[in-house]
């Protein structure tokens, strides 16, 4: 790991460690994060939040999934703000102001995302116009073709094939 | 027509381009999203027979603070409580404390044995105050205006460099301000 | 003496690589048979050197030659022999062998298996193959070689991350890279046909073998993969959108939609330059994706350390094949013919817009998985892109895609009657209908969209094999008559019909875990039972079990149903002291009907521990329906026409498309 980054290294380090000493870090105090709320409907909810959340530490999984210590702390946080009444947006938010739009796993719809929401359908667009010159090209190609006959050679091969392979005419 | 297909490898420049930006880049590190903005309005109890308690009013007082968010269990910590131990000495700012998710007698133990370089010592048992923070690394080293917002962020162990480099110079000039 | 022995054999494989590439070119541009026969024993030798140094990479691992610096980062003494061998590819420099070991493979492959080719073709299609290996042996020379020596040589190694020691290691990076670097004969083929200046049927059929034994390694990899989440991440989660995920992913759909274009080269000579394009891309992406997780530049739990100074390096090998490759497809795509005319609505049409569709997705997973960097490296605003966006966009792509596949097979080629295809899905559109009706009735925790999923699963499982009871005229004339047809109905027929129906059987294992997995998080303590749907998980103690390099505390649960017993399941926290490391270690009971799932936590500190308890119905189909699909793709493998030593370019195989565009 020595020539992992600076930061890589001691977050894995942190990480490491705080799962090595897992007794030290005391998740009594975090009862709801390994916990489900008793209310079914607050619970889906609250798991929905937690799926979109991005875990700070680990940073490639959702807090709802991680095994950081500071995962199981938020995921207490959304259950208890959750049960609390919260909404889900309020949630959301209370989160955003501290950890900032970078925790969200679904980016919001704004200036700096609508190309990243929009792409798909781009790409569709511009794929569709490609097909559409395509198809053009294809009928002028044919329409050169057939209106010239076919050569004595053409015809023989054509014949040749057609007998060969009934099913493909 | 023969220009569409330069499409493709235009493309692949861009994206080419982007990846060799993004390879400068650490996109580990994240920005505080409290930059700029007041300190998150806490109280935290002390750790007992140590050092006075910590809250945000004492944040607020006309006077620059780093404030260091450290554990007992944290390895690296360790790593950078010489430097702040030299910083207390210099007496050139003062360093508050929040242990997070730690208890009063760990706290105790630890600074006992490595030194103590906070003035006032805030005991975050349940991480709650870390999340109100933004704390995702600890150790985090924060600089603090006079009132009270938060103007850097230091995540992992503060180094010498960053220290004279960075953190120090802000300081001074946070403290020229009125 | 054996590392130095595997250093100077890599170091004779790039010389090897050096005239590989170039004389076997140089000899197919001016026509000279000595050098283009310079290519096969080349490529033998390249294949014997790399071999020999990984080889000799592997016998360092098993004696634990702690001097080796890869070796003391990532191995250990006390370790089974297993995990000391996995461990050669467990890191990065290993990794990185086993992707030139697996490109001189495919090399090899071609210099024995393609006797029947053109030499020209051949000669060109290996001296590419050797541009390739040069940048990577190069890369591994200079940049990350495995057989660098530390002195004094420490006492034990650092050991294997504890997450990769595990069987599914084994066999998951492996098959991946048999995949991706699989798309390199693609790629081989498509640049050796750009310079050649010709792309015809026969191309398409050479080509089309390569691309299904890269295509089925693939799927094979990400299966294993996704199910090495699965059990080994904890949280019964088995795709995360995983930046190292969606690199392998998008491989896999630009291949797809190769495999499905290479069809419509073959039988009807058009899409060429599209289909040339997409062996490039496809390749590129697995390129990409290699950069990806080699360089660190996106963060994810796959990654290995990594190094700034090894992604620059692997960012100009980036640029210089792909920008080249691309640069040399925009010089001479343009002057490739166009193919024969075809409708809208006709089988050519379907396959239009499966690659439209593909290559859609494919894009748009590229865009998301890339977007935080570009975002980043342009404004600076730190976002992220996780799984909840490519839900959101990856279904509606899919969804037309899975509706058409069922539909596509049945239309003709040229012209097709859409209505009548529809007419023959009856039993389709019936057992969809019947589906969603029921899936609408049990819905527990699942939305419309697990009615859709399981819907469109039917669907495509009952149309792919009204396809082949239509094919087989199943039921319309005597059994005799069909089992006559059975027999000479090409194996490629049965091989997509198969691999369709896979697909349907992924959608439904997808589907249904999503709508009826149960879950039971909270503490327990001994003696404690918990409920999930209909079984009863008691828990009976946790105990200290020691294991070969870590010691591990492990909870035993008895799982009864209706008061009878069902299985035992023994869930453990392995705690490695090499490197110091907690890992969670589920128990897995996997069945056809629902898969039970558990998971121990840490101590709650009044005696009892956190757990985790699943029941997630069908969810095994999802790598089942994947395994269908690799059969399938390995039944089109053993077509007569597609076989890895087809039939020699044959200029009457099929009549000019000029001559079929007058016929009809």
């Amino acid at each position: 790991m020595s020539s992992r980054s600076g930061l890589a290294a001691i977050l894995t380090l942190v990480f490491a460690t705080a799962l090595a000493l897992g007794v030290a870090a005391p998740r009594a105090f975090a009862f709801y994060a390994d916990h489900q709320l008793a209310n079914p409907q607050q619970e889906a909810r609250a798991e929905r939040i937690m799926q979109g959340l991005r875990c700070p530490v680990c940073q490639d999984e959702s807090i709802a999934e991680s095994n950081a210590d500071l995962a199981g702390d938020m995921r207490e946080l959304v259950r208890k703000m959750v049960a609390a009444g919260d909404s889900d947006a309020q949630i959301r938010a209370y989160i955003v102001a501290r950890y900032g739009q970078w925790i969200l796993l679904k980016p919001r719809f704004e200036l700096s995302t609508y190309a990243l929401w929009l792409a798909p359908v781009g790409f569709l667009v511009v794929a569709l116009v490609g097909i559409g010159f395509y198809f053009r090209r294809l009928r002028a190609a044919a329409a050169e073709i057939a209106s010239k006959p076919l050569t004595a050679d053409e015809k023989r091969r054509l014949d040749r094939w057609q007998a060969q392979n009934p099913e493909n005419t | 027509m023969r220009a569409a297909f330069y499409i493709p490898l235009a493309a692949f420049l861009g994206l080419a381009a982007a990846l060799g930006i993004g390879l400068t880049m650490n996109m580990r590190l994240l920005p505080s999203a409290l930059i700029g903005r007041s300190v998150p309005t806490f109280n935290l109890p002390p750790v007992p027979g140590v050092r006075p308690a910590l809250s945000s009013a004492n944040l607020k007082a006309g006077k620059v603070v780093l404030v260091n968010i450290f554990a007992s269990w944290c390895v690296s910590c360790r790593e950078e409580h010489p430097i702040l131990m030299a910083l207390a000495k210099s007496h050139v700012v003062p360093i508050y404390g929040i242990a997070y998710k730690d208890t009063p007698k760990a706290t105790a133990t630890y600074l006992a044995n490595n030194g103590d370089p906070y003035q006032r010592i805030g005991e975050d048992e349940t991480g709650r105050v870390g999340i109100n923070w933004g704390v995702y690394g600890v150790p985090e080293t924060y600089v603090v205006t006079k009132t009270g917002k938060i103007a850097y962020k230091v995540v992992g162990p503060i180094s010498a460099a960053i220290l004279t480099q960075k953190v120090l110079p802000l300081v001074r000039k946070l403290e020229a301000e009125p | 003496m054996i590392p130095e022995i595997g250093q100077f054999a890599l170091v004779l494989a790039f010389v090897i690589t050096l005239v590989q590439g170039t004389l076997p070119v140089i000899g197919a541009a001016r026509n000279d048979a000595a050098w283009m026969a310079v290519a096969r024993p080349a490529a033998l030798m390249q294949l014997f050197f790399v071999a020999a140094a990984f080889l000799a990479l592997t016998w360092s691992f098993v004696v634990s030659d702690f001097s080796v610096l890869t070796v003391a980062e990532n191995s250990s003494i006390a370790r089974p022999l297993l995990y000391k061998i996995t461990g050669v590819w467990g890191n990065h420099e290993g990794s990185m062998m086993l992707w030139v070991l697996i490109l001189a493979v495919y090399g090899g492959a071609v210099a024995i298996f393609g006797g029947h080719l053109p030499a020209a073709l051949r000669a060109r299609v290996l001296s590419v193959q050797a541009w390739i290996a040069t940048g990577f042996l190069l890369f591994i020379l200079v940049a990350s070689n495995p057989f660098v020596r530390i002195f004094p040589a420490p006492l034990n190694g650092n050991g294997l991350n504890p997450l990769l020691q595990d069987p599914g290691l084994a066999t998951h990076p492996p098959a991946l890279y048999m995949g991706y670097v699989g798309f390199s004969m693609a790629f081989s083929f498509a640049i050796a046909a750009l310079i050649e200046g010709r792309v015809d049927p026969a191309w398409a059929r050479w080509v089309r073998p390569w691309v299904l034994v890269a295509w089925c390694f693939l799927t094979l990899g990400i299966a294993l993969g996704s199910h090495w989440s699965y059990y080994v991440l904890g949280w019964g989660g088995w795709w995360f959108w995983d930046p190292v995920e969606n690199a392998s992913f998008m491989p896999w759909l630009a291949g797809t939609a190769l495999l499905h274009s290479a069809i419509v080269v073959e039988r009807r000579e058009a899409l060429k330059s599209w289909t040339i394009l997409l062996a490039i891309l496809t390749f590129s992406l697995s390129l990409i994706g290699t950069f990806l997780v080699r360089s660190g530049v996106l963060t994810s739990v796959h990654a290995f350390a990594v190094d700034p100074k090894q992604g620059t390096f692997i960012l100009v090998l980036l640029v210089i094949a792909i920008g080249g490759s691309l640069g040399l497809y925009a010089l001479r795509a343009p002057s490739l013919k166009l193919g024969g005319l075809f409708a809208p609505i006709s089988r050519e049409g379907s396959l239009v817009l499966n690659n439209l569709l593909l290559v859609t997705a494919c894009g748009t997973i590229l865009l998301g998985t890339l977007y935080p960097l570009l975002l980043a490296s342009v404004t600076g605003q730190m976002v992220s892109v996780g799984p909840p966006y490519f839900d959101a966009v990856f279904v509606p792509i899919m969804v037309p895609l899975i509706a058409l596949m069922a539909v596509g097979p049945m239309l003709a080629w040229k012209r097709g009657d859409l209505a009548g295809a529809l007419a023959r899905l009856k039993a389709a559109f019936a057992a969809a209908a019947l589906i969603a009706l029921v899936t609408w009735h049990y819905l527990t925790n699942g939305s419309w969209l697990s009615v859709l999923g399981m819907a469109l699963a039917a669907w495509l499982i009952v149309g792919s094999l009204v396809e082949l009871v239509e094919r087989l005229r199943l039921f319309r004339g005597s059994l005799r008559q069909s089992w006559a047809r059975a027999r000479h109905l090409p194996r490629s027929v049965y091989g997509m019909v198969v691999a369709h129906a896979g697909l349907g059987v992924v959608v439904l294992g997808i589907a249904a875990a999503l709508t009826w997995h149960s879950a039971v998080l909270r503490d327990m303590r001994p003696g404690q039972s918990a409920k999930v749907g209909p079984y009863e998980f008691t828990l009976r103690g946790v105990q200290e079990v020691p294991g070969p390099n870590y010691t591990a505390r492990q909870g035993v649960f008895i799982v009864t149903k209706d008061g009878r017993y069902v299985t035992t399941m023994k869930p453990e926290v392995r705690h490695y002291s090499i490197p110091p490391m907690s890992v969670s270690r589920v128990a897995l009971r996997p069945s056809l009907v629902a898969d039970l799932y558990a998971a121990i936590g840490s101590p709650d500190g009044s005696g009892g521990y956190a757990v985790r308890l699943y029941r997630k119905p069908l969810i095994s189909w999802i790598w089942l329906g994947a395994l269908i699909m690799v059969l399938g793709g390995g039944l089109s493998l053993s077509d007569r026409r597609l076989r890895i030593g087809a039939p020699a370019r044959k200029s009457a195989a099929y009549p000019a498309p000029s001559a079929i565009a007058k016929g009809a």
